[in-house]
């Protein structure tokens, strides 16, 4: 079984983001890294590979600069290769933008299931996974906390705010895992050595068959006005505790009526 | 470009409209002359009175979509009333399970961006704004389409209260949803519903949330315990979910739930600008953490630096003697 997981590469969220003053993108310049929303995608792909007994896992992830480095971290946990689009042409894609350029790339690695995160770390807009489904005419069954695949079909155990359903759907399918659910596994060193040898396909936005004014800050059709400071909280009181500090709590509980 | 007509998605649950859709149709009045609700399910006429008195003149009926996944189905609905000529100027879902799929694939369909993460939403010089918390909520950015609507805007819940105005239950059109083909062939073959006693994450008075610094997933039981002496729904920051201690829906933060209680009780979280955004807007914030650095110390209208493992298990003991 084939499976293509659509991989972010993000700036790290440690350290403290940034909009470009002129055109207010979220800055991605300087060294990105795998988003740890996405160790859970790609371990689920490679677990579902190995137990279907075969397949390939394909990395599918739309970066600047050719960057590499977040993918070359998944290669070494097990994806067989990736497939990289990298285009000046990108700077400043929308969600829908994004999707159609990973849309037009997974197409390439004919999978049999398509993951994904529920939403990255940095843009978080979380409709990225089911506009790629929509273009690509699959079905979707998105918050996955549990999935097995078996003869032509993925079952699903899928998040909701009453508990979970159990969603059965047949393949080719795209799934959108949360985080959580599978144990990421660390790369090994023979892993990391092989990962620098694993393929990467680099394309550009043409290869995909898309044209430029679909894309990147001509596609976007949606601009950032403007940038505030918000309302900042003000600390309060800070106790040091030395025993009794339980007693501050319920005295401040009470004070605002909760007990 | 004024706005005329504004759609809501509507969602229910147990035969009554979800607060995140009330809250949606308490904004869609002030931007819109006309206020519309689509909506699905084998209760929707029973649902047409809340609607209506939160707004909605009429509500689309999708009917009853059985065992299939919402997504696809309403995502196509939508999209052949707009190809009709029958769309609204623009269209408000909310940030829910089903909501970001109808979401994500009627911007496909209809080929037209959304806007996301919405906790505000103006209008100016008759262009609707987006408003988004970002960096943890420490800047708002504002936001805005470019070109041709209907503009589709994902909305987090609690941006807005919802408010009865009191007009007449909605007026229920019933709509053919067409054939969506491949898209629809997912299918819920068992539903569970998880026992969950006291009050729901986002709509309780006080939410107790553990972190990290809990040191173990079993440890989370004390988080569950106090909550219960508090009548308080138990939360939980992104990197106990991510190591698997908690599920998902328990998720405070940018990638979890937002929350606005009374009073937030955060024991053993750091403050990661990815858990400030989605409690900050608590009215009281109690935080218990043994580094003094931590910044949630910084947001905290009460802060205890100490051990979780210490002070929590008093706490608990205090408010047992009490009852």
């Amino acid at each position: 079984m084939n499976v293509a997981v659509c991989v972010k590469q993000i700036p790290d969220p440690a350290a403290p983001g940034s909009l470009h003053p002129d055109t207010k993108n979220l800055v991605r310049e300087g060294k990105l890294i795998l988003d740890d929303s996405d160790s859970y995608g790609v371990e689920m792909a490679l677990q579902l590979a190995e137990h279907a007994g075969g397949g390939e896992v394909t990395l599918v992830s739309m970066a600047p600069n050719e960057e590499t480095s977040g993918l070359r971290t998944a290669l070494a946990m097990g994806a067989a290769r990736a497939i990289l689009v990298s285009d000046e042409t990108l700077a400043g894609s929308d969600a829908l933008g994004t999707a159609k350029v990973l849309a037009a790339a997974i197409k390439r690695a004919e999978p049999d299931l398509v993951m994904a995160a529920t939403e990255s770390t940095d843009g978080y807009t979380g409709t990225t996974p089911a506009q790629v489904a929509e273009l690509l005419g699959l079905p979707s069954v998105t918050f996955a906390k549990r999935i097995d695949v078996s003869e032509g079909s993925v079952r699903v155990e899928r998040q909701t705010e009453a508990g979970y359903d159990e969603v059965e759907c047949p393949l080719p399918a795209l799934v959108t895992v949360t985080a959580g659910v599978v144990e990421p596994r660390y790369p090994s060193f023979k892993g990391i050595m092989a990962a620098k040898g694993k393929p990467v396909e680099q394309l550009k936005v043409t290869d995909l068959g898309l044209s430029p004014d679909q894309v990147g800050s001509a596609g976007a059709r949606q601009e950032v006005t403007d940038v505030a400071a918000a309302e900042e909280r003000k600390a309060g009181e800070i106790v040091v505790d030395e025993g009794d500090a339980h007693e501050r709590i319920i005295a401040f509980l009470e004070q605002l009526k909760v007990l | 470009m004024a706005i005329d007509k504004v759609w809501v998605v509507a969602e229910s649950s147990g035969g009554a409209p979800t607060s995140l859709t009330l809250e949606l149709l308490t904004k869609a009045r002030s931007l819109g002359s006309v206020v519309e609700a689509v909506a699905w399910g084998g209760d929707v006429a029973s649902t047409a009175g809340e609607l209506g008195s939160h707004g909605a003149s009429k509500v689309y009926d999708l009917g009853d979509l059985g065992d299939a996944l919402p997504g696809s189905r309403v995502a196509a609905a939508i999209a052949a009333q707009i190809q009709a000529g029958n769309g609204p100027d623009l269209i408000l879902i909310g940030t829910s399970y089903d909501g970001r799929d109808v979401a994500g694939r009627l911007s496909a369909r209809i080929d037209r961006p959304v806007l996301t993460n919405l906790v505000d939403l103006t209008v100016e010089d008759g262009v609707p704004v987006a408003h988004h918390a970002i960096f943890g909520g420490t800047q708002t950015a504002r936001s805005r389409f470019t070109a041709e609507g209907p503009g589709i805007f994902v909305v987090r819940a609690k941006s807005f209260a919802a408010e009865p105005a009191g007009g007449p239950a909605a007026e229920v059109a019933p709509v053919e949803v067409p054939e969506a083909g491949a898209t629809d062939t997912a299918r819920v073959r068992e539903r569970h519903v998880e026992e969950r006693t006291g009050p729901q994450l986002d709509e309780a008075d006080v939410v107790v949330s553990g972190g990290r610094g809990l040191g173990q997933a079993e440890k989370y039981e004390m988080i569950e315990e106090l909550a219960k002496l508090l009548k308080a729904a138990p939360g939980a920051s992104r990197a106990i979910v991510d190591a698997g201690w908690v599920p998902y829906a328990y998720q405070v933060g940018q990638t979890g739930k937002t929350v606005k209680p009374t009073v937030y009780l955060a024991c053993g979280i750091s403050g990661a600008t990815q858990h400030m955004v989605g409690m900050k807007g608590a009215k009281n914030i109690i935080a218990i953490n043994k580094d003094q650095e931590a910044p949630i110390l910084s947001i905290a209208d009460l802060g205890i630096v100490g051990d979780v493992h210490k002070v929590v298990p008093k706490l608990i003991d205090a408010l047992k003697a009490r009852a």
